[in-house]
């Protein structure tokens, strides 16, 4: 395979800044309605601020890669003395917790750093965040050349893992039909 | 489909079980907005002007603004009315944090609870479901802590919890109602609360809210971020640090407090200590402020760092938030920022407003020092301690009577102005810092100033700090100064009165008290007062908008971001008219309840320059100018042009309007 040049952006997250106001989750979700700001639902967001205040825990997490299950264990960090809940830093959207899913569909969610034509200087989240927590970054990488899912595919994928092959073709025939 | 609210309220009647989700008629977006615009209608509509702060009847309403869960910088506030058992009257005490944006993404405007429960309960908000669980086992438990308990009972570590400590399940008059770091104190919702058997309001939505128009709603609000960027970057000159910026007073973030604690008065707003902030205190109280300060903290969608969370030495952690740092320690005459972090902790897991609260205590060391209250008063029983003489042991031991209703704390826990009145015995004398009956800032000045004795008396809110904001608290001293001041000033209603703030001198005929003369005055307190209402509709934090100068938020903008995010055409005109109709309805429900000029007037001490003549001028004038008669209630022509008829027959029905009054 060819080798190509990959943009790699990086959200850099300074959480001893976070002052905890989840205006991240606010913009995203607003980013990411249709039509374009239209609604406002953080649960929908595809950044999560992990709140535990009187542990002083607010860390910015984004949502990353589906999975269909779960790891075969799980971690459970304490940093400086602060025991964070398990898990906490996976950004998967996991069958072992809720976040990082559509509320209504329970599809999962996954962070693209607001691509958009013509494309944004910076993702809303860092636009909107105005304490520096959240800074973007941008590098170039030679990576093989390889074939990424479209977001309909993960969407049906995880359909798939979760009702089988044959409900899922199922439903699509049947939809096709009524048109 | 509906936009900015969400179109629904929860009516809860606590007796019988009852949970409806009701649909609101839109019209009442148009006519009085949201927040505390149509919570008072609300209460005008359904509540009998009869009704008693702790009859079943006393509605409660925990609403959201308009402009909440949305992208609106700093809209967090949650609005809670009800009759207060202080003064009397309507009250709205109104907290930050986040629990107003989880209502509506639970898909509703306002909780509105009726009657009361038979026994202690707690509510569950998420989305569609509603429970009212029992509470049995959390009475008792503080008010932060149940907070937790309740998130861990539910596990739904995105709860957000408004919950009452013993103070509020005792009717303590200034129990306030807590909320992360965030509080609805004033004048007693956590004692309507605890009537109610009602220890915690639990909420957690995933629903949507709808923007009208989105794309023209993001751009305003990209013009606010550049402006609130801009005023972080360049606070005001020649004004005292706590005004210099945006957002509510920065108290977590300042350290020097030599203006408050030189300023503000100390005990029950007794002394005023000049020379207090010396070298060692100035050493010791910024070093121990910042020992205590783990982390400064925000409310939902605010870039500020109003509040903190407090680690300090072995004391359970807390946040806070604002004065309350100080004030136990200065009612006390207690020089510690120690004891200050501490008792502050005690009091806020107690569930207590830390501005009357303090002054109580103070009320009730002066009476024991003057011999009204007695050994007796101060005596142990079975079940506690006598009092201890130290001033930090006897303040803490009062602060537990109160908080449960012993003793003597069972006659203080009703407020200054009414424990006075209990005790009798000259006690009354010592009742010298209420308005309405409601303990006022521990402030005492030289000169009556117009604008403030307008403030103090007029305003239904009855505490000063949330009326201020938008106009400079004292004239600048040279004109190099006040024109720096006014060459940036985009926020005021007209160019024009620029010149008012240029001519406005410290002292002399220019000066307070004859200037701002009467008519200029009422036009400023007007104006500031109607920011407060616009905020208190969109629930916006005042600290970004009516409370401070040269705010984000202001009357020019107003009309264009609440356009945007509801669909409704609206100018500054229309606005304006919108809020005066809800403010007007909130003074005629409170002149119905009996309010009237004799009860519109600041403590007699608190100046020492009174000047009675031009001060009955100052209230005529403000009275009408706002198109209320002489005796304070809005007239039946200015109730016909707010579309408010029906208020007007009923207040005549009364014979509140009288015919032929103007």
């Amino acid at each position: 395979m060819a080798k190509i040049k990959k943009k790699v952006k990086t959200i850099k997250v300074d959480a001893d800044k976070c002052n905890g106001c989840r205006g991240c989750e606010i913009v995203c979700s607003a980013f990411h309605s249709t039509p374009r700001y239209s609604g406002i639902n953080p649960a929908r967001s595809r950044i999560q601020i992990i709140r535990d205040p009187l542990k002083d825990i607010w860390l910015p997490v984004f949502a990353g890669e589906y999975t269909p299950a779960e790891c075969m264990g799980r971690d459970k960090y304490i940093i400086d003395g602060k025991e964070y809940d398990e898990c906490t830093f996976c950004r998967a959207t996991c069958p072992s917790r809720d976040i990082f899913k559509e509320p209504d569909s329970g599809l999962p969610l996954k962070c693209d750093m607001c691509e958009d034509d013509p494309p944004r200087e910076k993702p809303m989240c860092v636009e909107w965040c105005l304490n520096d927590v959240l800074v973007y970054e941008e590098r170039e990488e030679e990576v093989e050349e390889g074939l990424e899912a479209e977001d309909v595919e993960v969407g049906l994928s995880s359909m798939i893992d979760k009702y089988g092959m044959d409900k899922i073709t199922d439903a699509l025939a049947r939809m096709s039909q009524k048109g | 489909m509906r936009y900015g609210e969400t179109g629904y309220n929860l009516e809860i009647d606590l007796a019988t079980g009852n949970i409806e989700r009701v649909e609101t008629d839109p019209k009442l977006l148009e006519t009085h907005l949201g927040g505390l615009g149509t919570s008072v209608k609300l209460h005008w509509d359904r509540v009998p002007a009869d009704v008693k702060p702790f009859d079943d009847e006393n509605m409660m309403i925990f609403s959201s603004g308009i402009l909440n869960a949305t992208p609106a910088f700093s809209a967090n506030r949650s609005v809670v009315t009800f009759m207060s058992p202080e003064s009397d009257l309507l009250a709205y005490p109104m907290m930050g944090g986040f629990w107003s944006a989880e209502l509506k993404y639970s898909g509703y405007d306002k909780v509105i609870f009726h009657n009361k429960s038979p026994k202690w309960v707690y509510i569950w908000i998420n989305n569609d479901k509603v429970e009212i669980r029992d509470a049995s086992h959390l009475v008792g438990r503080g008010a932060l802590e149940t907070q937790d308990l309740i998130r861990r009972e539910l596990n739904q570590p995105n709860a957000q919890v408004a919950a009452i400590g013993p103070a509020g399940e005792h009717k303590c008059f200034t129990a306030s109602i807590e909320q992360g770091r965030s509080s609805a104190s004033r004048l007693g919702g956590g004692a309507v609360m605890g009537d109610k058997k009602l220890k915690a309001v639990a909420v957690r939505g995933t629903k949507d809210i709808n923007l009208f128009n989105g794309e023209a709603f993001m751009q305003e609000m990209k013009d606010m971020m550049q402006y609130i960027n801009f005023r972080n970057a360049n606070p005001i000159p020649d004004v005292m640090t706590i005004l210099s910026g945006i957002g509510s007073p920065q108290e977590m973030v300042h350290t020097d407090e030599k203006w408050h604690t030189e300023n503000f008065m100390w005990g029950n707003a007794r002394t005023r200590r000049r020379g207090f902030w010396d070298e060692k205190i100035n050493e010791e109280w910024p070093r121990v402020q910042r020992e205590g300060i783990k982390r400064l903290i925000s409310c939902f969608n605010c870039p500020q760092h109003c509040g903190a969370l407090i680690s300090y030495k072995d004391t359970p952690r807390y946040m806070a938030k604002c004065f309350g740092k100080l004030t136990y320690a200065m009612a006390s005459y207690v020089d510690s920022m120690d004891f200050a972090w501490k008792t502050l902790q005690r009091a806020t897991e107690y569930g207590f407003d830390s501005f009357s609260t303090p002054q109580i205590l103070a009320f009730a060391v002066e009476l024991q020092e003057a011999g009204i209250l007695t050994d007796k008063d101060f005596a142990g029983t079975s079940t506690y301690p006598a009092c201890p003489s130290d001033k930090e042991g006897r303040f803490l031991w009062l602060l537990d009577r109160v908080a449960h209703r012993e003793g003597i704390g069972d006659v203080l826990a009703n407020g200054v102005y009414q424990a006075a009145r209990i005790i009798g015995n000259g006690a009354e004398a010592f009742d010298h810092n209420t308005i309405k009956k409601h303990e006022q800032l521990p402030l005492k000045l030289g000169t009556m100033d117009p604008l403030y004795y307008l403030m103090y008396s007029t305003n239904e809110k009855i505490s000063i700090t949330q009326i201020e904001g938008n106009w400079p608290q004292g004239a600048f001293p040279t004109m190099e100064q006040r024109e720096a001041f006014v060459k940036d000033w985009p926020q005021l209603p007209d160019e024009s009165w620029k010149k008012w703030l240029l001519e406005w001198e410290p002292r002399g005929e220019k000066g307070i008290p004859y200037f701002p003369t009467p008519e200029i005055s009422a036009e400023i307190v007007d104006w500031m007062e109607m920011l407060h209402n616009i905020d208190d509709a969109c629930c916006v934090c005042a600290g970004m908008s009516s409370f401070c100068l040269k705010p984000p938020y202001h009357i020019h903008n107003y009309p264009k971001i609440i356009s945007a995010a509801t669909g409704l055409d609206l100018d500054e005109g229309s606005l304006k008219k919108i809020v005066n109709r809800s403010r007007n309805l909130h003074r005629a429900l409170n002149n119905r309840r009996g309010m009237t000029r004799a009860d519109e007037k600041p403590p007699e001490d608190h100046w020492k320059r009174r000047f009675p003549e031009l001060e009955e001028n100052l209230l005529s004038t403000y009275y009408r100018f706002k198109g209320w008669d002489q005796n304070g209630v809005p007239t039946k022509a200015r109730l016909h042009e707010l579309d408010l008829d029906y208020v007007a027959e009923d207040l005549e029905k009364r014979g509140i309007i009288k015919d032929g009054q103007d």
